[in-house]
């Protein structure tokens, strides 16, 4: 019996709480990919380096209330911080839809060249991070690590092995678990939500019906932008800032839109956690699951893993490529919001 | 003068002419109907009165006004709805969402206008929360009616709007049409089941190759032999 | 001038870019300036690759470093020598491990392609192969893998080449390349145009991954230094009689000539590659076939109406494509004489790439090969020149002013950004590009 409950603490603190963790910040990412593919109709290579803005601005003004002394302790000062965070990066993503998307869209261009200009704009934004910030780790965490911490636990329940829960985990799970909520909410049960759909569902019929278009942009950018500086200050609260790494999250994000239904809000957020489950299901070692489930004389000498920890980005991509041949529509196939 | 006047339309997409001083009039409460053989322009005329096909010479005139140049949209401010022919639903929302889409310009509570559709349309009631990309085809065409209603149109165009449908959907569409007439809505539509049609017809507009051939009253061009013979299979 | 422009605007551009390289010459010395014209050629090349997939059939790929970075891979196949004890210790678990992998993948599709009648048995029945195979995989490669990896980890700790020369690894480069890009393209081609794209981001970043971390095949991160060279040594020519006459002869310093010589031999093996390849491409676009795949591309559903096969056209030319890419990848790799898997980032060189396609003109081999020169050309002199910009902008400022700082830091960021401005100003004001595509009619 308690080898049955050491094996599933053991999973329950290196598969569940952080598969957890992973995949919300993947959900929120790909949230805001298929949001611009349902509304704007191009897939937003700069989805990436967007999160990397809104957690820089989010840095930057949690080091200055760190500085004048503003704590809300045992929570990270960041998030006190998100809310300008995301009205800068709101204004940047308008300001660059004005200035470059919008001549595009004006003469419906192929959604081909939307993700070109896409990338330009990915590494205009990349230049921009890495001028004003650095392309160094920094850290802006504060505020209680540990909301439970591994010895405590086994000395709560005398078991050998140790769940800890840390204040980012918790934090990242119930403030995308907030976010989400209220962006079904928005689009389900709000005029301006459901104009977005309706514009995402059939564009020449919502304008016959008085939708105004430059509007479904302006509040998708704006949601994308908050979406966008949410995931990314999270991602950065739980593992660091670093701008490079942002990039690498758009392969793990565009395979969760996909595996979901590229346009799907609800299948972006299942393929978040579908990825982020695959990669430490596939990466982790079983060893001592193994030694506590199996007989006393269990003997294993390797670690029993499927894949090396090294390859987790491999993960993403196979799971990708597995849609892509069985089902390309995604999970929960759609093309609307 | 008409309450709805497109006058002397020409013009096309590209270089040629599709519409040849082509007119197209309707009055409250009445409905007109566009029919003729394929490609004699019957949609583009629509469209046209519509705002959705540049003219070079022409007007459309509308409760006395010119708007020849306003945008579709516009239009719809003004006070026309319209139905397409294809893609006349928002698929992915439920029916209720559809009508509450189609009252996007208004600002004033829209429940009673909601109930008013339901009363045409009851099927759409016991269906309100279902995906309208769910429905059948002539419940969809009812959805796509109820959405255009739903700014209190005084004009409500229809681009064949029985397309695809089974005769017995036909007739009750069409005795809902004759309905919303009788609210004093001026119906123009264009329709491929030209007998049908002009039998619930005010006044019907024979097109041939973006002219107008015949100008009369439903009843009138249905005794017609000439349209008759050319146009309705004898 | 306009006219006289528009009539000899190849003529023109060209010219002034042999005038930016001679004032390179005069400025920075004709060493340097020999260097940016060899990777100039390169990267035309690599251009060329993508303008094929791009200019003539529309096709996005943004994985261009990875199938480069393959082509480098064979470089190091094709050139280096065999490590006899590394093939001792693990040669023989390598091929059985290859052996296991073809034999999975075979089954695999046999399975797929036989099994029909129920789907959801395909799927569970390629699944029970695939993990029965990576089992056996690991089983036999792993050890293996432990055993190359520890012969002589400094030097060697890897198989090693087959020993050959490395003008072979060129076109080997280009197959690499085109084998993986069929796989991909045969998976994401057919679908929703933005597939291809992000699977071959996918690829590329998985590619470069592998690379850098199978260390037996390409000794990762530790670099494969000293590859043969298909040119003559520095050293051998300071040697050699004749050369130190003729060095003499120009009024050089033997060491420098020695190097100019080198540069210059490569410059010409490059030369003739282009010239090859632009007669070829040349030869394509005009050909029934080019202008078929033109068509595809303005309009894929009046083509496909016409009975032409759409998505087998773009997995040609695709393949096509990638293959150009690989063989500038190995190209490149000779130019160096060495294969560092950290040096491709997957998408930075990536999107340079495209913008020298862009720049050039989408469409016209020429263009590409332009664009590829002025790009790489800028790429390079952009750092010294923006250095310059905000050391004179910011000379004012005290000497240790953090902003100063700050900001010469940041120089080296500016060109990304730039980069990014330009691709953006020209697909908005010159979507055509420097030499814009003829059109036919």
């Amino acid at each position: 019996m308690t080898d049955i409950l050491n094996a599933l603490t053991l999973l329950a603190n290196f598969l569940i709480i952080p598969g957890l963790t992973y995949g919300s910040q993947l959900a929120l990412g790909a949230l805001g990919v298929t949001l611009v593919y349902g509304v704007l109709r191009f897939s937003n290579f700069a989805q990436g380096e967007t999160m990397a803005f809104g957690a820089m601005i989010t840095i930057l003004v949690t080091w200055g209330l760190q500085s004048i002394g503003v704590s809300i302790k045992p929570l990270p000062t960041a998030l006190i911080a998100i809310p300008i965070g995301i009205t800068v990066t709101a204004i940047l993503t308008l300001a660059i839809d004005k200035v470059v998307y919008r001549y595009h869209r004006e003469r419906r261009a192929n959604p081909v060249i939307f993700l070109i200009v896409s990338i330009g704009v990915m590494f205009f934004m990349g230049g921009l991070i890495r001028f004003i910030i650095g392309p160094g780790d920094q850290i802006f965490f504060d505020g209680t690590r540990f909301i439970l911490k591994a010895q405590e636990f086994k000395e709560m329940t005398g078991l050998n092995e140790g769940l800890s829960l840390k204040m980012t985990q918790a934090v990242t799970i119930a403030i995308a678990l907030i976010i989400v909520t209220a962006m079904f909410w928005f689009l389900n049960h709000t005029r301006t939500g459901k104009s977005m759909r309706a514009y995402s569902d059939n564009e020449d019929l919502a304008l016959l019906s008085g939708i105004d278009p430059d509007r479904v942009v302006m509040v998708t950018w704006i949601i994308v932008a908050a979406l966008a500086t949410v995931g990314g200050t999270l991602y950065g609260l739980d593992k660091s800032f670093k701008p490079f790494v942002y990039m690498q999250l758009l392969l793990p994000i565009f395979a969760s839109a996909i595996v979901g239904g590229v346009g799907n809000p609800v299948g972006a957020i299942a393929g978040g956690y579908v990825i982020a489950f695959s990669e430490l299901i596939l990466t982790f070692a079983y060893k001592k699951v193994l030694l506590y489930l199996g007989p006393d004389n269990l003997e294993l000498d390797s670690l029993i893993q499927f894949l090396g920890t090294d390859y987790k980005i491999a993960v993403s991509f196979i799971i990708l490529v597995i849609v892509l041949v069985i089902k390309p529509t995604g999970l929960f196939s759609g093309k609307t919001i | 003068m008409s309450f709805l006047l497109g006058e002397h339309m020409t013009g096309g997409y590209g270089a040629t002419d599709i519409l040849h001083d082509c007119s197209i009039g309707v009055e409250k409460g009445e409905i007109a109907v566009i029919v003729g053989p394929n490609g004699a322009g019957k949609s583009t005329a629509m469209k046209a009165v519509f705002g959705m096909l540049p003219l070079r010479q022409g007007r459309i005139l509308f409760n006395d006004q010119d708007i020849t140049h306003l945008k579709p949209e516009e239009r719809v401010l003004r006070g026309m709805g319209f139905v397409p022919q294809n893609q006349n639903v928002f698929t992915s929302m439920t029916v209720e969402e559809n009508l509450e889409m189609g009252a996007f310009i208004r600002t004033e509570p829209i429940a009673d206008s909601i109930a008013q559709v339901y009363d045409l349309f009851p099927i759409l009631k016991d269906k309100r929360r279902q995906p309208a990309g769910e429905l059948s085809g002539g419940q969809r065409q009812q959805v796509a009616v109820g959405r255009a209603l739903m700014t209190h149109p005084q004009v409500l165009i229809l681009d064949e709007p029985t397309a695809g449908v089974s005769p017995i959907v036909m007739d009750e569409l069409f005795d809902r049409i004759i309905e919303i007439a009788r609210l004093r809505v001026a119906i123009l539509m264009v329709e491929q089941n030209a007998k049908q049609a002009l039998e619930i017809a005010d006044k019907g507009y024979v097109l041939v190759q973006g002219h107008n051939r015949f100008t009369d009253s439903g009843e009138a061009l249905l005794a017609n032999p000439e349209v008759r013979r050319a146009f309705l299979g004898g | 001038m306009a006219a006289f422009y528009h009539q000899y605007r190849n003529q023109i551009l060209f010219s002034v870019m042999a005038g930016l390289l001679l004032a390179v010459a005069v400025i920075q010395g004709l060493s340097v300036s020999l260097t940016i014209l060899n990777l100039c050629l390169i990267s035309a090349i690599m251009s060329l690759g993508v303008n094929i997939q791009w200019g003539y059939a529309g096709l996005f790929n943004v994985g261009v470093m990875g199938f480069a970075a393959l082509g480098g891979l064979a470089g190091v196949l094709i050139s280096m020598p065999p490590v006899s004890e590394a093939w001792q210790a693990g040669g023989l678990g390598i091929v059985l491990g290859l052996i296991i992998t073809t034999g999975t993948i075979a089954a695999s599709l046999y399975t797929w392609s036989r099994v029909k009648y129920s789907k959801r048995q395909r799927y569970w029945a390629i699944a029970g192969i695939v993990i029965l195979g990576y089992a056996l995989l690991r089983v036999f490669f792993d050890p293996s893998v432990t055993a190359i990896e520890a012969i002589n980890p400094s030097v060697t700790g890897y198989l090693g080449g087959l020993g050959l020369p490395i003008l072979i690894a060129w076109p080997v480069g280009a197959l690499f390349a085109a084998g993986v890009a069929f796989v991909i393209g045969k998976i994401a081609l057919g679908l929703r145009s933005d597939y291809l794209a992000i699977a071959t981001l996918g690829i590329s970043e998985i590619i470069i991954f592998c690379i850098k971390n199978e260390e037996w095949l390409t000794r990762g991160v530790k670099n494969v230094n000293g590859l043969p060279r298909p040119v003559p040594y520095e050293i051998e020519l300071q040697q050699a009689q004749w050369f130190q006459e003729w060095a003499l002869d120009f009024g050089m310093p033997v060491d420098d000539a020695s190097a100019i010589f080198v540069k210059i031999c490569y410059a010409l093996l490059f030369i003739v590659v282009i010239a090859v390849l632009l007669w070829l491409s040349e030869t394509a676009l005009k050909s029934p076939w080019g202008r078929m795949m033109r068509a595809i591309r303005d309009n894929e559903t009046a083509a496909a109406a016409m009975g032409k096969d759409v998505t087998w056209q773009h997995l040609r030319v695709f393949t096509l494509g990638s293959a150009v890419i690989g063989l500038a990848g190995a190209m490149l790799t000779t130019l160096d004489g060495q294969f560092t898997p950290v040096g491709y980032n997957p998408l930075r060189f990536t999107f340079l790439i495209w913008v020298m396609v862009i720049i050039g003109g989408s469409g016209n081999n020429w263009g590409a090969v332009i664009g590829g020169f002025f790009i790489w050309f800028f790429w390079i002199e952009a750092e010294p020149i923006g250095l310059w910009l905000i050391e004179t902008l910011t000379s004012g400022m005290a000497r240790e002013s953090a902003v100063r700082a700050h900001l010469l830091e940041g120089a080296a960021h500016m060109r990304l950004m730039t980069v990014g401005i330009i691709l953006l100003v020209a697909l908005r004001y010159a979507p055509e590009g420097l030499i814009p595509e003829k059109k036919r009619q």
